[in-house]
């Protein structure tokens, strides 16, 4: 038992009500938030460390058993996952408290930004299915928040799109609970698993498998379902689309490994070539709609898409390999896509346009900025010694020792073409002469460029370390696969049936 | 606002009932029907029937309180209450109960006080809710003129 699984999200709620409620005491409204979300990093890092040595921590809340209440697990996954998405928070806010004026301030903008780190981090955690839903509900009301916060023509019509279409998801999430609750009768993630595997009619598992592989597609924006994500990512400020970058996408890609590699294994191998072709297409799809582009925001928008490809081949090679290595380039592109969502967001904030054929010179101007974007985008491209080399290194030797030929050459491809669009920014934004005075321009403020910098340097390290990294991503993807492990720990050695036949007795 | 003499004279008499009723279901919630989420939706519609009958304006006046606070006050106290049964080494959420009733109340722990934290959230996010959608046409009144214009 570790009772002490709910005390990030608790500390969370207690910031953003606090914050709130002394929103008028305006720093100290920030070192509430400030502090709320240190704590979780703290924690988040304990957790990873508690993991490691003692594995799985499992938490009933209100002390009622498994099948029955509601469940929090933590392995491997999710403790790297909560230390990411409470490093980028953190960051976020940093950045915000030097990008954003005032008037976000008052409109509760840091409440809701802990609101969105709480139901991600409670997505992350959950051993409930439906409990699942409720964190998806209060990260997308948060997210909803953040992204028409301000109230700008562009923003509702992006914020618009995006509501009803992730209401689609969110409706077909429901409809599969609703199914699994009527086909095997329970809720709880690891009774589910094992009622599934005397089922008796196998075919409506695949079905229910398709209609959550809808649902959490998407949210994480895979091929045939991703066209919300370019329309309304570039309106919010820089901020809001750095913080949904790094969490909102990966916490659909995180929910289809827990639960197609987890609960659902069977499907999971059914399905498997069908998601590799979707894995590819995203790939490919996302990686050729970023060159059309010429906005900053729009660019990494659509690079978003196309690194959600290569989660998505982590989840179709179907194995514990497979998923070790779809975590790894998870958790690194979660940190480079914000850190570069900063970076190019400072650059926009310099201009005043995200338009790239309308600034220029900056790599002069700016040398610092330029340096820490180049790192950047060597990283999202996959060359070393930044961790994106070790993400795709671990996803194109699963993907070979698996014999899955074409997701490998595409993938291989795609990181030729990612580095070219890159290269497009950085000719045009950083390289090339300005046609205006550059030297009329502002400067970066230490604010701007700190988070983005500090995000690059922890991807350099995890490049450097990736030994670590590697091993703990390892033992994760077993942890991930492991479902009779999974099931122990939560409902005991027994088993959940067991549980649920002495209770009903 | 809706100028009726009927409604405007209900409303004053509801008004203490609903409220009575509300804090009853509040407190009876843990074990029988009711709740705190029960017993804020009964308090707001007490709210709301004033904002109806009266005008958003006089229903301020009335009772003066920052729904917005409240809710974020509820949902501090509530989640705090979750809080003491990690000190004893028992999971978030585990319940402490006072060993006697008290008279009039009944039982009181700590699912009593989370359920004042749900009660308080609750009306402050309704009548909250309510209000701004009261005092629309004050918040933006050239959405409204530019409409009406249109209209005649």
């Amino acid at each position: 038992m570790a009772n002490h699984l709910f005390l990030p999200l608790v500390s969370l709620m207690i910031g953003a009500a606090l914050a709130v409620l002394f929103g008028r005491q305006r720093w100290l409204a920030r070192g509430i938030v400030v502090g709320s979300v240190l704590f979780h990093l703290v924690y988040s890092l304990r957790l990873l460390w508690v993991v490691a040595e003692h594995g799985r921590q499992v938490s009933q809340a209100g002390g009622w058993l498994a099948p029955f209440g509601i469940t929090f697990v933590a392995d491997g996954a999710s403790a790297i996952m909560l230390a990411v998405a409470s490093l980028l928070t953190l960051m976020t806010v940093l950045y915000s408290f030097a990008s954003l004026d005032e008037g976000y301030e008052r409109y509760f903008y840091y409440p809701l930004l802990l609101l969105l780190l709480l139901g991600v981090s409670g997505a992350f955690m959950t051993g409930d299915l439906f409990n699942l839903y409720v964190w998806f509900e209060v990260l997308l009301l948060a997210s909803f928040g953040l992204i028409t916060l301000g109230g700008t023509r562009a923003q509702l019509e992006g914020g618009l799109k995006y509501v009803v279409l992730n209401l689609f998801g969110s409706i077909a999430f429901l409809i599969g609970c609703g199914l699994v609750y009527g086909v095997v009768g329970t809720l709880n993630m690891a009774h589910i698993a094992e009622r599934m595997q005397t089922i008796q009619q196998p075919g409506i598992m695949t079905a229910i498998a398709c209609v959550f592989l809808f649902a959490f597609g998407s949210k994480a924006a895979i091929l045939p379902l991703f066209f919300w994500l370019p329309t309304s990512y570039h309106t919010p400020p820089v901020a809001v689309t750095a913080i949904f970058s790094g969490l909102l996408t990966k916490v659909g890609a995180y929910s289809l490994y827990r639960l197609l590699g987890t609960v659902m294994q069977n499907e999971l191998i059914h399905l498997a070539p069908w998601i590799l072709t979707i894995a590819w297409l995203t790939m490919l799809v996302g990686v050729f709609g970023a060159m059309a582009q010429m906005n900053v925001r729009r660019i990494l928008s659509f690079h978003i898409v196309s690194q959600i490809g290569y989660s998505v081949m982590g989840l179709g090679l179907a194995s514990s390999l497979g998923l070790a290595a779809g975590l790894l380039f998870t958790a690194h592109v979660m940190i480079v896509k914000t850190a570069l969502f900063f970076i190019g967001g400072a650059a926009e904030q310099i201009y005043g346009t995200g338009d790239i054929k309308k600034m220029g010179g900056l790599a002069r101007r700016e040398p610092a900025l330029a340096i820490f974007w180049f790192l950047g985008i060597i990283s999202l491209a996959g060359l070393p010694p930044m961790s994106g080399f070790f993400g795709k290194l671990a996803l194109l030797q699963a993907g070979v020792t698996q014999g899955a030929w074409l997701v490998t050459s595409v993938a291989t491809l795609t990181g030729i073409l990612t580095l070219f669009s890159m290269l497009k920014i950085w000719n045009e934004v950083f390289w090339k002469k300005s046609y205006a005075d550059v030297s009329k321009l502002p400067r970066v403020s230490p604010g701007l460029l700190l988070p983005g910098a500090l995000l690059v340097i922890v991807s350099l390290a995890l490049g450097l370390g990736a030994s670590v990294l590697v091993d703990y991503t390892t033992v994760a993807g077993m942890q991930l696969f492991d479902q009779a492990g999974y099931i122990q720990s939560v409902c005991g050695l027994d088993g959940c049936e067991a549980v649920f036949q002495t209770a009903i007795r | 606002m809706y100028e009726s003499v009927i409604l405007r004279t209900v409303a004053r008499v509801m008004m203490p009932l609903l409220l009575l009723l509300a804090a009853f279901m509040l407190l009876r919630g843990h074990n029988l029907p009711g709740g705190g989420f029960i017993g804020g939706l009964l308090a707001s519609a007490a709210i709301i029937m004033q904002i109806i009958a009266f005008g958003p304006t006089f229903a301020r006046k009335v009772i003066r309180v920052g729904y917005l606070n409240m809710a974020a006050f509820g949902v501090f106290f509530g989640a705090f209450w979750g809080l003491p049964a990690l000190f004893f080494n028992l999971p978030y959420m585990d319940a402490f109960w006072i060993n006697d009733p008290i008279p009039g109340i009944g039982k009181i722990g700590t699912p009593v006080l989370f359920d004042v934290g749900v009660f308080l959230a609750v009306i402050g996010v309704t009548t909250r809710v309510a209000l701004l959608l009261a005092e629309e046409p004050e918040l933006f009144p050239m959405y409204v003129q530019a409409e009406t214009e249109e209209l005649s």
